[in-house]
């Protein structure tokens, strides 16, 4: 269709997977990724049936709808009921249970929610509707938020007085940083986020790498993609040699896409902030800088942040973390499922508990 | 947060292009390449075009499968 | 009648109703029981082994490329009678309109209606109207209820299905619920895509008359391929296999699938029927579909493979999928 279909092509994938087994170490590996299109795809193809004995894909903290705070999800609700606001959220959000009610409730309620696929879409609406004052849910990772500085940016210049964002971005590295000095887990190498990656390049990893011995490779997406990190990996855990690798040559550089890095710096300063399951991650979110704090929600609206701890018996921090694997969770598929979650992983369509629930093992 | 499609640039206006894959048509934003032209595949991500596609580097990689390939054929036979 | 816009009076049942039904919608179906416009009207007196089905059509928005709400209103329901291998008898069908609509658009509706049952062929007998106020309504709801009558011999069910037998499709899925994404321009996609809205009577007698021993029939509408295939299995208590390779997509669907992060699998359809036959049939079936089809549409999906019951998708590359229903439907995403 498009001429990328290659790295989709079965008899490449066939080819991988006998090199994979050819070049494996043998034992046990642990490898991580952190990125929920990687959660997804790895299930969508079934990659875990072509690993060798012994090589663990694990979902880390990858799905920014996971990570988000309850405390967002409940504030995006409270500002849904102030009369004469729009939230426009991506699709994702939709379903993730606040405290006790979801985006998608609320709008079953009569509230005036938008799902769109790009925060452009937003301006125009806005523009449209000059009486109403529209709320974006901002979150993603760095692959997210240089389009959503742009907007704010653009907001600015064009001295937009009814568009408001609910900054809840995320930032990839500290976490991975949070990731090997946290007791509980050993990651023998990181799948890095493809397009996160084609962002900030793969030198980003470097400090993850030779702080603490681990390899860093960038995966893209399709099949092919995924096989020729992990194979990467494979090769430099056999090799003892940590490192940072690209398997994502067509997309990512090592310096990166520095314009979309600089308008992020211009926008956002970052700040520690806290990921549903997991705790404060140090440095690791994002805020306004103040020539656009006027268009910060919570400082406008005046809503407060609300935190809950999450039901007991949820795990989603474990799987998060990727300590236990999600039929590992007792709440998995008994009091937590699809229809009715109990935790933020099950409900996104990239939590690993929804993944392993629709795909199966 | 990853889900970025290669599409093909069919046009560009100023800081604005469509990109078409499969026969599927969107107005993108270009500000984060603006050095692409039409012609181009970008991976677009949320109608934001986040990187032009480096086809030599597509080809490359693609070409590491032949070596894989016959290094595979090689320690086959070498193993008979 | 004179009024370009639908008034509340028109569904009051006064002079106004009157004129709305003798002026505009009955001309329209052109029908000698219909046109008598009694309370009730009989079904025809050789009618045996009837079934019945009703469903209702709220689509948004009301034209979409391939086809409006009135065909949909008939398709939906003639489809729903071929899955039991029947042949509609007669319609009816019940308008809620919304205050403020357009006359012209009734009349497209009403003929798109009219144009669709006629192509089965299926007489509209009887119906109702109501008007809304403004506000409460979205142009117009559609309710259609349909009587079929199925040979005796025909007895198509999922709990007839067994391991070995074969799962057919008649084209391309997604193609509607694509169809009404780039109509509804919430994410400003444009594609060459069009709704595969369509009866599928003609399809279901030519796959009975060359397959009589055809199992099960099921259109896979709202909830796409993936939940007529689990409610097969739930119902059969077989699992069935498909292989994703066998299941044709449109590169246009395919495309919008990939920009907006859904699967083929759950997009709904308005002109699919997955067929399942015994294995030694399903040439045949083939064959049968493709005389109505065109060549080439047609494909063997998949197979009832046990009795474990479980939907599986086999990948291109030789690893397995469960699919379970999505809550609800696909939301975009960019994760």
């Amino acid at each position: 269709m498009n001429g990328f279909e290659q790295f989709r092509d079965k008899e490449h994938v066939k080819t991988l997977v006998q090199k994979l087994h050819t070049i494996y170490p043998g034992g046990e590996l642990k490898l991580m990724e952190v990125c929920g299109t990687h959660t997804m795809a790895i299930a969508r193809y079934g990659l875990r049936e072509l690993m060798p004995k012994g090589l663990h894909l694990i979902s880390g903290p990858g799905c920014p709808v996971c990570v988000t705070p309850s405390s967002i999800i409940n504030a995006s609700i409270g500002l849904a009921a102030l009369p004469g606001t729009v939230i426009v959220t991506f699709g994702d959000m939709m379903r993730v249970p606040g405290s006790e009610k979801s985006l998608e409730n609320l709008k079953a309620e009569g509230a005036d929610i938008r799902v769109i696929y790009s925060v452009l879409d937003m301006i125009e609406m806005a523009q449209k509707e000059r009486k109403k004052r529209f709320v974006f849910i901002s979150v993603g990772f760095e692959t997210t938020t240089p389009g959503t500085a742009l907007v704010i940016s653009e907001a600015e210049s064009r001295g937009l007085d009814n568009v408001f964002f609910l900054v809840a971005n995320r930032l990839v590295v500290p976490a991975l940083h949070a990731l090997c000095t946290s007791e509980d887990i050993q990651i023998d190498g990181f799948l890095c986020p493809g397009h996160v990656s084609v962002i900030i390049g793969y030198g980003a990893y470097r400090e993850i790498a030779d702080k603490y011995g681990v390899p860093c490779v960038v995966a893209g997406f399709e099949p092919v993609d995924i096989l020729m990190a992990i194979i990467d990996i494979a090769a430099r855990v056999s090799s003892h040699t940590a490192g940072v690798g690209n398997a994502y040559g067509r997309a990512v550089t090592a310096k990166g896409n520095t314009r979309a890095q600089d308008i992020m710096r211009k926008v956002f300063n970052t700040v520690d902030a806290e990921w549903r399951g997991i705790g404060l991650i140090p440095e690791s979110g994002l805020a306004l800088q103040e020539e656009y704090e006027r268009f910060d929600a919570l400082k406008f609206f005046d809503v407060p942040l609300v935190s809950k701890p999450d039901p007991k018996g949820c795990r989603c921090g474990d799987v998060l973390k990727g300590v236990i694997i999600p039929p590992e969770c007792a709440l998995f598929g008994k009091k937590c499922t699809p229809t009715s979650p109990v935790g933020p992983c099950m409900v996104s369509s990239e939590g690993s508990c929804a993944a392993y629930y629709k795909y199966g093992d | 947060m990853c889900l970025a499609i290669p599409g093909k640039l069919i046009t560009v206006d100023g800081m604005m292009g469509i990109v078409e894959l499969g026969g599927v048509r969107r107005k993108t934003s270009l500000q984060l390449v603006p050095e692409a032209v039409a012609g181009d595949y970008v991976l677009v991500h949320a109608g934001f075009a986040i990187q032009v596609i480096d086809a030599q580097e597509a080809r490359q990689t693609l070409e590491i499968f032949n070596e894989y390939f016959s290094t595979l054929e090689e320690e086959v036979e070498g193993g008979k | 009648m004179k009024e370009e816009r639908i008034l509340l009076t028109h569904g009051g049942g006064g002079r106004a109703a009157r004129d709305l039904l003798e002026e505009i919608i009955v001309p329209i179906f052109d029908n000698p029981v219909l046109d008598r416009m009694e309370d009730s009207s009989p079904l025809p007196k050789e009618a045996v082994g009837l079934v019945m089905t009703t469903d209702s059509y709220v689509v948004k928005p009301l034209f979409f490329p391939g086809g409006d709400i009135g065909k949909l209103a008939v398709c939906g329901t003639v489809n729903d009678l071929a899955t039991a291998g029947a042949r509609p008898v007669a319609l009816s069908v019940g308008l809620v309109i919304e205050e403020g609509f357009l006359v012209e658009d009734l009349k497209k509706v009403l003929s798109s209606m009219k144009d669709t049952a006629d192509a089965v062929p299926v007489p509209l007998i009887t119906g109702d109207t109501k008007v809304v106020e403004r506000g409460r309504g979205d142009g117009v709801y559609i309710s259609t209820t349909g009587v079929g009558e199925v040979p005796e011999e025909i007895r198509l069910a999922p709990e007839r299905i067994e391991p070995g037998d074969v799962v057919l499709i008649n084209g391309p899925i997604g193609n509607h619920e694509a169809s009404i994404i780039c109509a509804r321009n919430d994410f400003s996609i444009g594609a060459p895509v069009k709704s595969d809205c369509a009866p599928l009577y003609s399809l279901m007698r030519s796959v009975l008359d060359f397959v009589p021993e055809t199992k099960c029939a099921r259109d896979a509408t709202r909830g796409g391929l993936a939940a007529v295939l689990t409610e097969i299995v739930e119902s059969s208590g077989c699992g069935i296999t498909i292989e994703e390779n066998a299941v044709p997509v449109d590169d246009a669907v395919q495309g919008i699938c990939e920009m907006l992060g859904m699967d083929p699998l759950f997009m709904a359809n308005e002109g699919k029927m997955v067929i399942i036959v015994p294995e030694d049939k399903a040439e045949i079936c083939l064959h049968a579909m493709d005389q109505v089809s065109g060549r080439g549409q047609s494909r063997i999906i998949g197979r009832v493979h046990d009795r474990t019951p479980r939907l599986t998708v086999h990948t291109p590359y030789g690893t397995s999928r469960i699919i379970t229903l999505p809550v609800g439907t696909q939301f975009p995403r960019i994760c």
